[in-house]
C-alpha cells in the first residue's frame, strides 16, 4: 500500500456552543437512555456526545402503552417523557455517564459530551430543573420545548415565539452553562422560533424533534398508539429535517445541531453541509445499536476520501446552494 | 450482557398455519441465555426490530429455537429467511424466568400457556422435565403447537381447546385450579393473553403460590434505553424489555 492511499486517523472534533466534541455524532435524547444499556455492548465514549432521556423536575410515568408503531421508513413514539426525575438523574445516572464518557486512557481527545435534555409543564418546572443542572457538573443543557407527547408543557412552549422566548430567558437567567434549545418542526415558521430563542440568550439550537403523526389499525379501528398520536422519526423525516436545519442555519448566528432521520454517514454529512455543526441520531440506534460506530467511521472515511482536515471549516454550512 | 450480530438459521419449520420455528446457531448467545429471554430481530426494510421469545435452548448444539406467528408485514417478511440465511438479532434480552435451584421429588411447577404465548414455557419444561405440568390452551385443534415438544421433554401435558376439539373443553383456569388444589405446586409460570394471565395470577395469589408471568408489548430498542415498552407494577413503571418480560405475578398491574 502506498503512503498516499494509507488511511489516516482524522480529527473529527467539532465545537458547539463553545464545547468541543470528539466527533459530531450525538445520541439524541430519548433513544439512548442514560447510556447504561448500550455500554453493555460497546464503550459509549465512542460517541461525540449523549443527550440524556428528557428530564423533568418530578419523576414521570409517561403515557400508557402501546407507545410505538412502525411507519413506512420510520416510526412513531408516544413515550411522554417517562423519566426518574432530575434528582435521581443527578444522584444515580450522571455519575455513571461522566465516568463512561471519559476519553479512553492515552487517547488525546476530548471526553464524550454529556448533555442534559430537560422539559417541564410550567415555567417554574423549567427554572427549578435548570437550577439543579447548573449546580451539577453537566457539560451542556438541552432545553426541550418540543416534546409532542405530553399534554401540558413540552411542545406547547415551542410553538409560539413569545413562549419560546419566555422559557429561554427564564432558564438563561439561572444558568451560565452552554444552553441549546431543541425545537419542534410542528410550526409554520421554525426560523422565527429559532430567532426568538437566540435573542434570549440560547447558545445553540437543535432540530428537529419529531413530527406529529398517527397510525390506525384497520381491523380494530383503534389508533395503534394508546395516545392516539405520536412523534414521527426515522428515514422518512430526513428531507424535512434537512430543509429546516438549512433554513435555521441561515436564519441565526448561533450554532445549529441537526437531527431527524439521519440513518447513514452520508446523511450526517448532508446535515453538516446544510449548516449543522453536529448531528444527533436516534431512530437508527433503535434499529441498529452499532449505527453510531458505522456513522462515525463513515464520516472519517468521507474525510479521508475528500481530504477533509476540519469538519467545522470545510463542511459545516458549505452547501453550494443555487 | 447481550450480543448483536448475524447468526445462521440451521432449521426452519412451519409448525402450524402461519406459525414458524427457526433454529439459530449462536454459540456466544447460548453461553448467556436463560429460559424466558427473547431475541430482537431486524427485518430488512423495517425500522423496528421484532421481539420473539426463545422456545428452546440447545447447549450441546450451541443453538436456540424461536417460534413466531405472522402478525403483519414484518413477521411475514421474516418467513422469507431460509436455512443458511443469517438472522440479524440482538440477544439474549430480558430477565428470564426464575427457576428453582432444586425441587423435591414430590413437588412440581406448573406452566400455563395460551396460544402463541406457549413457546417460552417450553424452555422451562426442558429444564424441569417430569417435575413440570404444562397446561396449554388453544382456540381449536388446528391451532395446537409444541404439544409434542412438551411431551418429548417429559412434561405432563394437559391440553385445552376453546371448542373442545381436543382435550379439555374450555379455558386453562379450570384444570389449573384442579392442579393447584392437589397441594404439591411450588411455582407457576405463565405466558399468553392478558385475561388469562390475570386469572392465573388471581388463582395463585389466592393460594399463596409464587407465580411469574411473561408479558408482551410493542418494543423499540429492546435493551432498555428508549423506555417505549412500559408496564405498570406496584413499584412503579418498568421496562418490559429489560426489567421484564418476566414479572412477579404479585408485582405487575395488568
Amino acid at each position: 500500500m502506498s503512503m498516499r492511499n494509507r488511511r489516516k486517523k482524522r480529527d473529527l472534533s467539532v465545537t458547539v456552543a463553545g464545547v468541543t466534541f470528539p466527533n459530531p455524532i450525538i445520541a439524541a435524547s430519548g433513544t439512548y437512555g442514560f447510556g447504561e444499556d448500550y455500554n453493555e455492548l460497546y464503550p459509549i465514549n465512542i460517541l461525540g456526545g449523549i443527550s440524556c432521556k428528557g428530564l423533568t423536575l418530578e419523576p414521570r410515568e409517561g403515557n400508557p402503552p402501546p407507545r410505538i408503531a412502525e411507519t413506512p421508513s420510520g416510526m412513531l413514539n408516544s413515550v411522554g417523557l417517562q423519566n426518574p426525575g432530575i434528582d435521581v438523574f443527578l444522584q444515580k445516572h450522571l455519575p455513571f455517564m461522566n465516568e463512561a464518557c471519559k476519553a479512553p486512557i492515552g487517547k488525546n481527545r476530548p471526553d464524550t459530551v454529556v448533555i442534559a435534555n430537560f422539559a417541564g409543564a410550567t415555567l417554574d418546572d423549567y427554572v427549578k430543573t435548570a437550577e439543579r443542572l447548573d449546580k451539577s457538573d453537566i457539560s451542556m443543557l438541552e432545553l426541550n420545548i418540543s416534546c409532542p407527547n405530553v399534554k401540558e408543557g413540552g411542545a406547547a412552549w415551542g410553538v409560539s415565539t413569545e413562549s419560546a422566548a419566555r422559557v429561554t430567558k427564564s432558564v438563561r437567567a439561572v444558568t451560565k452553562k452552554p444552553l441549546m434549545v431543541k425545537l419542534t418542526p410542528n410550526v409554520s415558521d421554525v426560523c422565527e422560533i429559532a430567532r426568538a430563542v437566540e435573542s434570549e440568550g440560547a447558545d445553540a439550537v437543535s432540530l428537529i424533534n419529531t413530527l406529529l403523526g398517527m397510525r390506525i389499525d384497520i381491523r380494530t379501528h383503534r389508533p395503534i398508539l394508546r395516545n392516539n398520536v405520536g412523534g414521527l422519526s426515522g428515514a422518512s423525516v430526513f428531507p424535512v429535517a434537512l430543509r429546516m436545519v438549512w433554513q435555521v442555519a441561515n436564519a441565526v448566528k448561533i450554532d445549529v445541531v441537526g437531527m431527524g432521520g439521519v440513518m447513514t454517514s452520508d446523511d450526517a454529512v448532508e446535515m453538516m453541509l446544510a449548516g449543522a455543526k453536529a448531528v444527533q441520531i436516534g431512530t437508527v440506534i433503535i434499529s441498529d445499536p452499532y449505527s453510531p460506530l458505522k456513522i462515525i467511521g463513515g464520516i472519517e472515511h468521507y474525510m479521508n476520501t475528500h481530504n477533509i482536515k476540519d469538519l467545522g471549516s470545510e463542511i459545516v454550512g458549505k452547501v453550494r446552494q443555487w | 450482557m447481550y450480543k448483536c450480530g448475524a447468526y445462521p438459521v440451521i432449521e426452519k419449520t412451519a409448525i402450524s398455519a402461519g406459525i414458524y420455528s427457526y433454529e439459530i446457531l449462536c454459540p456466544d448467545v447460548v453461553e448467556l441465555v436463560r429460559p424466558g429471554q427473547f431475541v430482537h430481530i431486524k427485518i430488512d426494510g423495517f425500522t423496528l426490530r421484532r421481539p420473539i421469545s426463545i422456545s428452546e435452548i440447545d447447549r450441546r448444539n450451541d443453538s436456540l429455537k424461536i417460534v413466531f406467528e405472522i402478525r403483519g408485514s414484518g413477521t411475514a417478511k421474516l418467513t422469507g429467511i431460509n436455512v443458511g440465511d443469517n438472522i440479524d438479532m440482538i440477544a439474549p434480552l430480558g430477565n428470564g424466568f426464575t427457576l428453582p435451584d432444586e425441587i423435591a421429588d414430590d413437588r412440581r411447577v406448573i406452566l400455563v400457556g395460551g396460544g402463541i404465548g406457549i413457546p417460552p414455557l417450553l424452555a422451562i419444561a426442558k429444564e424441569m422435565r417430569e417435575s413440570s405440568t404444562a397446561i396449554l390452551g388453544f382456540r381449536s385443534y388446528d391451532k395446537i403447537i409444541l404439544e409434542g415438544d412438551f411431551k418429548r421433554v417429559d412434561s405432563h401435558v394437559i391440553t385445552c381447546t376453546d371448542d373442545g376439539s381436543v382435550g379439555f373443553r374450555g379455558q386453562v383456569t379450570t384444570p389449573l385450579v384442579e392442579e393447584l388444589d392437589k397441594g404439591d405446586v411450588d411455582m407457576v409460570y405463565s405466558c399468553g393473553p392478558e385475561p388469562m394471565l390475570k386469572a392465573v395470577i388471581t388463582e395463585c395469589v389466592k393460594r399463596d403460590i409464587r407465580c411469574e408471568v411473561s408479558l408482551e408489548e410493542r418494543m423499540g430498542c429492546g435493551v432498555g434505553a428508549c423506555v417505549v415498552c412500559a408496564c405498570k407494577t406496584l413499584t412503579g413503571m418498568k421496562r418490559v424489555c429489560k426489567d421484564g418480560p418476566v414479572f412477579d405475578g404479585r408485582e405487575v398491574v395488568l
